[in-house]
């Protein structure tokens, strides 16, 4: 579905992306793991349109999509939720989610004065259903609560809440599990198979907890150094050399959350 | 009595001029925070904006005067000022398709959005300069007074007189719905909301339905109806002159910046901190202390802390100590 062929992010001299190619099959949850610094977020910005990669191509069905912005992918049905959470601090969860799905009525001049039976209407459906995905994440009695006062993990959660307001084709999650507790991230993880068999989302997740990745993914990447190191289920990454030799290389601080 | 005459003096020569040009400066402070909020510039050619926009509105009051148009006891640029708001629309959206889409699209970093403002303002500024030239104009009509200081004097009995400006009273009034009407948009509107979303966070904005263009495109409508309502105001509460507009930008920057940048509400407390400030210290204050001292201790001088020649000085003042203690403003602005 979605394939990236050789793409280089260069700041400056700093080769972050050096030349990643890989494709994510339509319907997979693909995993995406790697040392801190390996690249990961770096190559969901330019496939989500933030940063414009310094060569290389992205497709999605055979579209070419490289460096179209991203509110273009939104509407083809492309997400992404952010390492560091992020949220419209001064308005409340709901309000949060129902400011996602484009299109409204209500953004036109002309409706906002003589549409408002219409607008009031589509506003109570997408309260609906905001409400909805915040019981889902078992957060609904944030509801009214401004979002940026909630804590770091449920603004995670509000986060993956975000992609279940429409119908996504397929959504990158950068870490949603971080900062979240166990308990939690197994309903994250329910969520994100529900979402995959349920309604057909395909899903990109990097995490670096391994027994999470585990659960999910089939298939699971591994990145190192800005290039793709090797590409299998995770008892074949977890064997590979250069694989462990990425991961030790970057010392002992990642030798915890590798869990190998 | 002494009291009273005190009270009415003080009205007359602090309070009302001072609400007054609050609401003004307001008006300009929110359109400057709004630009920041959204846009992330401080907009340099906002002076001349509401410069554009009052000249427009001079234009069309011009038209309708000759044309025996008239708004009875109110002033006929009220009539025209729909005029001027519309034709100051069209030219901020022409300006932001032609020059600021640009370098959005470059992803240009704010300093250098600023110094492009500075050009768009000379250019504004020369377009006004060519249309009506340099001097002073006058284009107020209707009545003078709303209430005038000798019907006072003869109602109330008291020494002191008591004059309330048309213009001051339109001033207020107005300021009052358009900021009752912007607050609305901003909070229960769904544009409203995405314009206050993209302000929180741009990023998380530009990847979810709202889509930036329009966003910008109204968030410009907005400042064309501000500025051009701010311009025509203070046109008709003092005078219309293209050079003192570019002179409010200080007052209007203060005012924005003391109140928070980015803060719809910190910029309409910045107004009235900067006009009060500016009023009173400029204001010669003999007056009204000969009616509260006792007896002998009347003050002989003018009691004036600063003439009125250094009344930019006062927002400079203000704008520092801000600056320096609370750079992000009363109301937790974005820090600059
Ligand atoms: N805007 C930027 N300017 C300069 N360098 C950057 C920028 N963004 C990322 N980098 C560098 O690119 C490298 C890759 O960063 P990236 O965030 O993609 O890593 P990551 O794989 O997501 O790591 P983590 O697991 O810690 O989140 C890092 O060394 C980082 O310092
Ligand atoms: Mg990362």
């Amino acid at each position: 579905m979605i394939v990236v062929e050789d793409v280089h992010k260069h700041f400056g001299g700093f080769h972050a992306v050096d030349g990643a190619s890989l494709t994510i099959a339509e319907g997979s949850i693909t995993g995406l793991i790697g040392p801190n610094g390996a690249g990961k977020t770096t190559l969901f910005n330019v496939i989500a349109g933030v940063l414009a990669p310094t060569s290389g191509k992205v497709t999605m069905a055979g579209e070419d999509i490289t460096g179209l912005p991203p509110h273009d992918l939104f509407h083809m049905g492309l997400l992404r939720t952010f390492q560091i959470a992020h949220e419209f601090s001064s308005m409340s969860c709901r309000e949060n989610l129902m400011m996602v799905p484009g299109g409204q009525s209500g953004e036109t001049l002309w409706n906002t004065w003589f549409g408002r039976k219409r607008i009031a209407n589509e506003e109570r459906a997408l309260a609906a259903k905001a409400d909805e995905v915040l019981e889902f994440l078992t957060i609904e009695h944030l509801a009214e609560q401004k979002a940026g006062q909630i804590s770091g993990g449920q603004k995670k959660l509000l986060e993956l809440g975000r992609t279940m307001m429409v119908d996504a084709r397929i959504v990158f999650l950068d870490e949603v599990g971080a900062g979240v507790n166990r308990t939690l991230l197994n309903t994250i993880g329910d969520a994100i198979l529900r979402l995959n068999k349920e309604r057909g989302y395909t899903f990109v997740v990097i995490e670096h907890d391994m027994d999470f990745i585990g659960r999910l993914c089939d298939p699971v990447i591994c990145m190192a150094e800005g290039r793709v190191l090797a590409e299998g289920t995770l008892d074949e990454i977890k064997a590979n050399e250069q694989v462990i030799e990425a991961y030790l290389g970057t010392g002992l601080k990642n030798k915890n959350k590798v869990g190998a | 009595m002494e009291f009273l005459n005190a009270f009415v003096a003080l009205s007359n020569y602090v309070l009302i001029p001072g609400i007054a040009y609050g609401s003004q400066l307001a008006l300009g402070a929110l359109g400057v925070t709004l630009i920041y909020g959204i846009l992330r510039f401080s907009n340099f050619a906002h002076g001349d904006t509401m410069a554009f926009g009052a000249m427009v509105t001079i234009l069309v009051t011009w038209w309708m005067q000759a044309q025996g148009i008239s708004f009875g006891v109110l002033p006929t640029a009220l009539l025209a000022l729909p005029f001027g708001i519309l034709g100051t629309m069209v030219l901020l959206v022409v300006t932001d398709r032609v020059v600021y889409r640009f370098y959005r699209q470059q992803k240009a970093k704010p300093v250098i959005l600023v110094i492009v403002s500075l050009g768009v303002m000379f250019i504004m500024n020369g377009i006004v300069r060519f249309i009506i030239g340099p001097d002073d104009q006058n284009f107020a009509d209707g009545a003078r007074f709303i209430i005038s200081a000798r019907d006072f004097k003869a109602w109330s009995g008291l020494d002191e007189g008591l004059a309330l400006r048309t213009s001051q009273g339109i001033t207020v009034i107005t300021a009052v719905v358009v900021v009752v009407a912007l607050f609305w948009f901003l909070n229960k509107t769904r544009t409203g909301k995405s314009m206050r979303a993209y302000s929180d966070n741009e990023d998380l904005a530009l990847l979810s339905g709202i889509n930036p263009e329009r966003v910008v495109t109204y968030t410009w409508l907005i400042i064309a109806a501000l500025t051009t309502v701010a311009g025509v105001l203070y046109g008709l509460d003092k005078s219309f002159k293209p050079f003192t507009y570019f002179q409010l930008l200080l007052p209007i920057f203060a005012a924005a910046i003391v109140g928070g940048l980015g803060s719809p509400l910190g910029a309409i407390a910045g107004g009235f901190v900067i006009a009060f400030s500016e009023v009173t210290i400029t204001y010669a204050w003999k007056k009204v202390l000969g009616y509260l001292m006792p007896e002998g201790l009347e003050p002989d001088g003018l009691v004036q802390l600063l003439s009125t020649d250094y009344k930019f000085a006062v927002s400079f003042v203000i704008l520092l100590i801000v600056l320096l203690f609370k750079p992000t403003g009363l109301f937790k602005g974005k820090s600059v």
